[in-house]
């Protein structure tokens, strides 16, 4: 790993280092055939990119993406929002997701997927996110849902 | 069902499996590419599959009653309840209510016990006439 530059760039906390796990997260698997990257991530709160590639249409006549690459996006963003604010690692397991689509991602677009969490208890975390395709502004997609812990508590 | 699957569909490798009483149902074999944690299939990757079975449920549903429609997307919710494992996965959508708007699908998604669905998702779609 390089060395951190200023302040700003270490971990929030030396347990769990959101970048890192972020690259971790999306080498393999889902994530890493989805092309998953790290964007950006705050105290409680994580964002990923998910470049557009024909592969993920689920429209072929309109270029739109499917939801379900959209879904996995927002899973692993929120996902990676519970850890960070958590400042570890917690296995868990995805109870729900509720996606609304606000409107189609512009084809070609890399799409944020910006997930937050905003209560933690012992066995349960509640997130919420958004997914824009440029403006924060003017998102695609809102999300709810919640994570159980599966081994161990977040708190 | 005639609506062929769309490029996310084939790059997954989720194909149709078979009719039941005129409802598509789908299914994908488990592969590194649609791997969550390991051993265990993404949540994301099942809710794809599972929002596959239910537009194509309301494709073959729209062509049944001879009506052309363009579909929109407005919501879906998924609850997961089990993990699924290294194994085939099949997802089977049901049309609750096809109006002239709006429809309601239900889907869900098992493994090798069909009575012990993995998951289910609910999703609303708008429809416009497809002119």
């Amino acid at each position: 790993m390089e060395q951190p530059k200023s302040l700003y760039e270490l971990p929030p906390e030396p347990g769990f280092d959101p970048a890192r796990a972020a690259s971790l997260m999306t080498r393999h698997g889902h994530g890493g055939w989805l092309g998953l990257a790290y964007h950006a991530h705050g105290p409680d709160w994580m964002e990923l990119a998910l470049p557009w590639r024909e592969e993920l249409v689920g429209v072929a006549e309109t270029g739109v993406l499917a939801s379900g690459p959209m879904i996995s996006l927002m899973d692993n963003a929120t996902s990676m929002a519970v850890w960070t604010l958590a400042k570890r690692f917690v296995p868990h397991a995805t109870l729900d997701l509720r996606v609304d689509y606000m409107r189609a991602a512009v084809p070609g677009r890399t799409v944020i997927g910006h997930g937050e969490c905003y209560k933690l208890t012992r066995s349960i975390s509640f997130i919420r996110g958004i997914a824009h395709d440029g403006d924060p502004a003017d998102p695609v997609a809102h999300v709810t849902g919640t994570f159980m812990a599966t081994s161990g508590t977040y708190l | 069902m005639s609506a062929a699957l769309p490029p996310y569909a084939d790059a997954l490798g989720i194909v149709l499996d078979h009719d039941e009483d005129g409802l598509p149902v789908l299914c994908v074999d488990f592969s590194k590419r649609i791997e969550g944690r390991p051993g265990y299939l993404h949540g994301g990757a099942m809710s794809g599959l599972m929002e596959m079975a239910a537009v194509a449920a309301l494709r073959a549903e729209l062509e049944r009653r001879g009506e052309r429609m363009k579909l929109k997307p407005v919501n879906v919710q998924v609850e997961f309840m089990r993990g699924g494992t290294e194994q085939r996965t099949y997802a089977m959508g049901t049309v609750t209510r096809a109006g002239r708007r709006v429809a309601l699908l239900n889907a869900e998604c098992w493994q090798d016990d069909r009575k012990k669905p993995i998951a289910l998702a609910q999703m609303k779609v708008l429809l416009s006439p497809d002119e």
